[in-house]
């Protein structure tokens, strides 16, 4: 396993890596980890940077236990106009979110809100502690959810609760979260870093290829035809048995032993 | 009111690790007042985040522990034959006070002295642990005033009277004794009028003993087990543990325990 590599302490965005794992924390106590537009570059930077990193299997994206991120940062959003909003490129960033192919988890504690909330929910799953609260409260300082808000809420927990959180603002705890399916798992907040990178470290055991390869395939389920999905999965799955994990795993199966994936 | 009147009518003080909060206006039966209220919700989250206080203690002047809401604050309306909106009294006054006193993980230790009527069984049930002189009696007085029980206490009082009970004590406003308490497991201890002080102390000072992050997080284990099925419950003890099993405190236990000496738990 290679050394862990310490992140300065300093730096609004902390990156690290542990074993296959990389970390990506948000370290603005001050303001709760309000994203700014320099924030969510070097969140963005470092998620990708990882995505690149052949060492690197699995990511997590984390805040501290008091605040996964309260929102937008705010001071930079006021004064803007739509001419500022529509040229100055900074919410296409969040897009390239969306192409990461490694996974994503998300270690969620404490206020998850407006930006915070859109940030979890663009990884791929969260890890929640007991503490966490979700909401969109966009609508209440006169704009509403810009980052996948509206879309990846609806489709995590439903219309009618999706409406709700949107235009009445309300927030969603931990446990409700889970029972709607916005969360993975909930932990007690003490744990919910480990628990996150034990799942990350779980996932970065797994065959490599495998892993990519699923993750397409269930983000897949959310914006394409049934009928296109189904066979888009198909083709995935049969693109696997071009792999020598594949081998490795069945006959480590049949063998009844432990398989040695080598991501190739 | 003024601020100083409030301060007068919920004592408040801090020492070796306790913060006692005593209601005090025995004159009206120590009915709780808005200003009462805010005074002791700020003074619970306070103390939550107060390393100098370990336990809260909630004890109240007089005969009485406490008659409930303190109907002044909405009688303007009443007056004017303006029915005031509860539901929005509820969720701005009481339920927030009774959460935070479940929630919070310090304990919070009542001493019940008398009559608990309405809002203020509410409040003494909503405790921890719950210590009675013979004189304590709760009241679910609500139907009195053709209301139904609030504030959290419809759920304890089914939980641990069962329904049949619950619902004759519900609708009748007959008064639960502190005996007949103590038999369904509402409360902890029933001692002597005389020796209540003397008896909540003995409590204080077995909690001040016990390692805190153990009783916090004992605290949040068994507040989940009214909601959780076995195997949820069980999934939550070993994450409970695995966090508890992380800390100073129980490794000096374990050590403690070993060399035959008593534990020195620093909350670590």
């Amino acid at each position: 396993m290679p050394s862990a590599k310490a992140a300065d302490p300093k730096s609004e965005v902390l990156v690290e890596t542990r074993g296959a794992v990389g970390l990506v924390r948000l370290n603005r106590p001050e303001v709760l980890n309000a994203l700014s537009y320099s924030v969510m570059e070097k969140v963005v930077e470092a998620l990708e940077a990882f995505d690149r990193d052949d060492a690197i299997r699995c990511i997590v994206l984390a805040g501290s236990a008091k605040a996964f991120a309260a929102g937008a940062d705010i001071k930079e959003l006021e004064g803007a106009k739509i001419h500022d909003m529509v040229y100055n490129q900074q919410m296409p960033r969040w897009d390239r979110i969306r192409r990461v192919q490694k996974p994503i988890v998300a270690a969620v504690s404490g206020f998850a809100l407006g930006g915070g909330c859109e940030l979890a929910m663009a990884c791929d799953l969260i890890v929640a502690s007991e503490t966490a609260v979700f909401g969109q409260p966009e609508i209440n300082i006169g704009v509403m959810p810009g980052a996948g808000g509206t879309q990846r809420l609806t489709r995590a927990v439903g219309k009618a609760v999706a409406m709700d959180m949107v235009l009445t603002g309300r927030r969603m705890a931990a446990q409700e979260a889970l029972q709607r399916g916005l969360v993975a798992r909930v932990v007690p907040v003490e744990a919910f870093l480990d628990e996150a990178m034990a799942v990350a470290q779980a996932i970065a055991a797994k065959p490599p290829i495998a892993v990519l390869m699923a993750k397409d395939g269930v983000s897949r389920a959310l914006d394409t035809s049934l009928e296109t999905a189904l066979s888009y999965e198909r083709k995935l799955f049969y693109l696997l048995f071009g792999t020598e994990d594949q081998k490795e795993g069945m006959a480590a199966f049949r063998e009844k032993r432990k398989p040695s994936f080598k991501g190739k | 009111m003024t601020e100083t009147a409030a301060a007068q009518d919920l004592l408040q003080s801090t020492k070796d690790g306790v913060l006692s909060l005593t209601l005090n206006r025995p004159q009206v039966l120590n009915a709780l007042t808005h200003p009462m209220l805010e005074t002791l919700m700020a003074s619970l989250k306070k103390a939550e985040k107060d390393a100098a206080v370990r336990v809260v203690v909630l004890s109240a002047a007089g005969r009485a522990f406490c008659a409930g809401a303190d109907l002044g604050d909405l009688k303007k309306g009443y007056e004017a034959g303006n029915a005031p909106s509860l539901g929005t009294e509820l969720r701005g006054w009481f339920n927030p006070l009774i959460a935070q006193i479940r929630s919070m993980e310090k304990p919070v230790v009542c001493a019940v002295n008398g009559i608990a009527a309405g809002a203020g069984a509410s409040l003494a049930l909503a405790c921890d642990i719950k210590i009675c002189g013979e004189k304590a009696k709760f009241m679910l007085a609500f139907v009195q005033v053709g209301l139904a029980p609030d504030s959290g206490i419809s759920h304890s009082i089914v939980r641990t009277m069962g329904l049949s009970k619950a619902l004759e004590h519900a609708w009748t406003a007959r008064g639960i004794h502190a005996d007949q308490a103590l038999a369904c497991g509402l409360v902890n201890q029933v001692v002597p009028a005389e020796e209540l002080e003397k008896a909540t102390h003995r409590q204080v000072e077995a909690l001040l003993k016990a390692p805190p992050r153990a009783v916090a997080l004992t605290k949040r284990l068994l507040n989940r087990a009214q909601s959780t099925t076995f195997e949820e419950q069980m999934e939550y003890e070993a994450q409970i543990q695995e966090v508890l099993g992380k800390t100073k405190d129980h490794l000096e236990g374990v050590t403690a325990f070993l060399e035959g000496r008593p534990p020195a738990f620093k909350g670590e």
